[in-house]
């Protein structure tokens, strides 16, 4: 019964990329005409002379939109190496199946819902199935690149939220539910505020809110439904009275190179060019990580007698999250400060607030991504400059409080809108389908009951 | 002297520890077995190649105590390993011959707490 309804479900959805790739045949002459650089006849969005593609620009964002796929996997071994022996595989596996899963919801409608132009909650739908969306520049998202480059280097940023949020209920979901929440809530959690934020006719960059490259779409939107998951899917068994230790450190610092190193794709990417904004937010990012990890680490050696290594590491991607939405924004000072400020902030969200409340966030998604977007997000409204970036703004501590009030608004839209939204979406998956696994599979482990796999052997 | 014996489910490790610890029992070696009695274990598929009933982790505890300890560390392995469900393991209680401590060449009843 279960099996054909996920037939039915797959072949469905191979119908509308049909259904997409039928209409899609009725254009092409326009698209081609326009690859060849001949000028546009009746370019919808192209009324004047056509944009030429800057290959400088392009390349760069080709390597970039590559460097942002590998966080997905790298966040995989930074997660997978924190649980248990038992569940890393089920880790690995909901990551990776999120690359497969929303890479083919993004060309099918999570990119025309979020970018598409619109006024509404969504854009609209009319780039389903990448229908218009062509080789030549989109002026009001990249005017250098072709269109369909930056449509891919969003894709990477769609998939990677979702997948954040798979720390905070680590070790108890059930694979088949956790597929189901994930589709809904990129549906209609993530294309909704990617499209408020960044998206032609979005009301949150209408307002003025600064986000470079996703500090409220991305870490803070998943940040704080990773809490409600963490709240609502009950602890896990075990960690009662007792935490459960991570299986292989070595993974979770492999993990963090990867995140660091993708992370250059990521926020210097953002800028779209090759240019000066790419340089300063490659340098800022590597400071902030750098500032943060130092700053954890020397926190763990006051507090706990001896720096760690998972404390390092986690105060470096906190550092990263930090830097998201000020790289093209702020100077390589500021990132300093926003670098130790972000540790200090995550260090007393995972050691005094997650004990004290008592909620089980499995690998501190809230504490380190929410917490840290938080502060990314109104440390944007501090230290931004026009000194760096003109087409940004100025901050408070550059003679502009306003900027710090929007910014405000924006985190707290983002942190209402997400949480109540991931709420529903996560109590319908659960009435239906029941959202974390027995007591039995849990025991025994989401590797082997989950995916019928083991990722160590004892004896062979 | 007896050598106590007790395969157990791993996720009951750490209440059998508190139970020991409050019958005064400190002193235990714990490794990790495979096995399977009644219990079935878990098909494993790799690239379409079916592993039927496998076997499934567990812990072995081994614990060398003197005749007035060998009812308490039962009973405290009892309420911690118990779940009324199959699979709960076993204990088995053994003769011990000598028992000696390798820092101070104690030997005997003394040795072993």
């Amino acid at each position: 019964m279960k099996r054909w309804i996920v037939i039915c479900v797959f072949l469905f959805s191979m119908v509308l990329a049909g259904m997409a790739c039928a209409e899609e045949a009725k254009i092409p002459p326009n698209l081609t005409a326009e690859a060849q650089g001949a000028p546009a006849q009746q370019g919808v969005q192209v009324p004047e002379a056509p944009l030429k593609i800057d290959p400088g620009d392009t390349a760069w964002l080709l390597i970039s939109t590559a460097l942002v796929m590998l966080m997905t996997p790298g966040l995989a071994f930074f997660y997978g190496g924190m649980v248990g022996r038992k569940n890393v595989l089920g880790i690995l596996m909901q990551c990776f199946i999120l690359l497969c899963v929303i890479s083919v919801q993004w060309v099918l409608y999570g990119y025309s819902l979020s970018f598409a132009p619109g006024k509404g909650f969504w854009g609209s739908l009319e780039w389903v199935g990448l229908k218009g969306v062509g080789f030549a520049p989109y002026k009001d998202y990249a005017a250098t690149i072709p269109h369909q480059l930056f449509m891919m280097f969003q894709a990477m940023f769609a998939i990677i939220t979702p997948a954040l949020m798979i720390g905070a209920f680590a070790e108890r979901m059930k694979f088949s539910a956790f597929m189901v929440f994930m589709v809904l809530w990129a549906t209609f959690v993530y294309d909704p505020v990617a499209h408020w934020v960044w998206g032609v006719g979005g009301w949150l960059k209408e307002l003025g809110a600064l986000d470079f490259a996703g500090g409220t779409v991305v870490h803070i939107n998943a940040g704080i439904a990773a809490l409600m998951a963490a709240i609502f899917i009950g602890k896990r068994k075990g960690a009662e009275n007792k935490s459960i230790l991570p299986h292989n450190l070595p993974f979770t610092i492999l993990g963090t190179a990867l995140l660091w190193f993708g992370w250059f794709g990521f926020n210097a990417g953002s800028s779209l060019g090759a240019n000066e904004l790419a340089v300063n937010a490659f340098v800022v990012t590597n400071t902030a990580a750098a500032a943060a990890g130092l700053a954890w680490a020397i926190l763990d050696w006051i507090f706990h007698e001896k720096p760690t290594v998972l404390g390092t590491a986690t105060g470096a991607v906190g550092g990263l999250v930090a830097i998201t939405p000020a790289a093209g924004f702020v100077s390589a000072m500021s990132a300093i400060m926003i670098g130790i400020f972000v540790s200090i902030f995550s260090y007393i969200a995972v050691t005094v607030v997650k004990p004290k409340f008592g909620y089980d966030d499995a690998l501190d998604v809230f504490g380190v991504h929410c917490i840290g977007g938080i502060w990314g997000a109104l440390a944007t409204g501090l230290f931004a400059s026009k000194a760096i970036n003109p087409a940004g703004a100025d901050g408070l501590f550059f003679g502009n409080p306003k900027l710090l009030l929007i910014q405000a608004i924006a985190v707290g839209v983002t942190i209402v809108y997400s949480f109540v939204v991931s709420l529903i979406i996560y109590k319908i998956v659960d009435l239906i389908m029941k959202a974390r696994v027995s007591e039995k599979d849990e025991n025994l482990g989401l590797d082997l009951t989950q995916h019928h796999e083991n990722a160590y052997t004892m004896i062979e | 002297m007896k050598l106590i014996i007790a395969i157990i489910k791993p996720e009951r490790l750490e209440a059998v520890k508190k139970e020991l610890y409050k019958a005064d029992v400190n002193l235990i070696t714990v490794s990790e077995v495979l096995g399977h009695g009644r219990q079935m274990g878990v098909t494993e598929v790799y690239r379409g190649v079916k592993e039927m009933g496998n076997l499934l982790r567990k812990i072995r505890l081994e614990i060398a105590v003197n005749e007035t300890f060998v009812e308490p560390t039962i009973n405290a392995i009892l309420k911690g390993a118990q779940t009324g469900q199959i699979g709960d393991g076993k204990i088995f209680v053994l003769d011990l011959a000598e028992c000696i401590r390798i820092r101070t060449e104690e030997r005997g009843g003394t040795a072993i707490g």
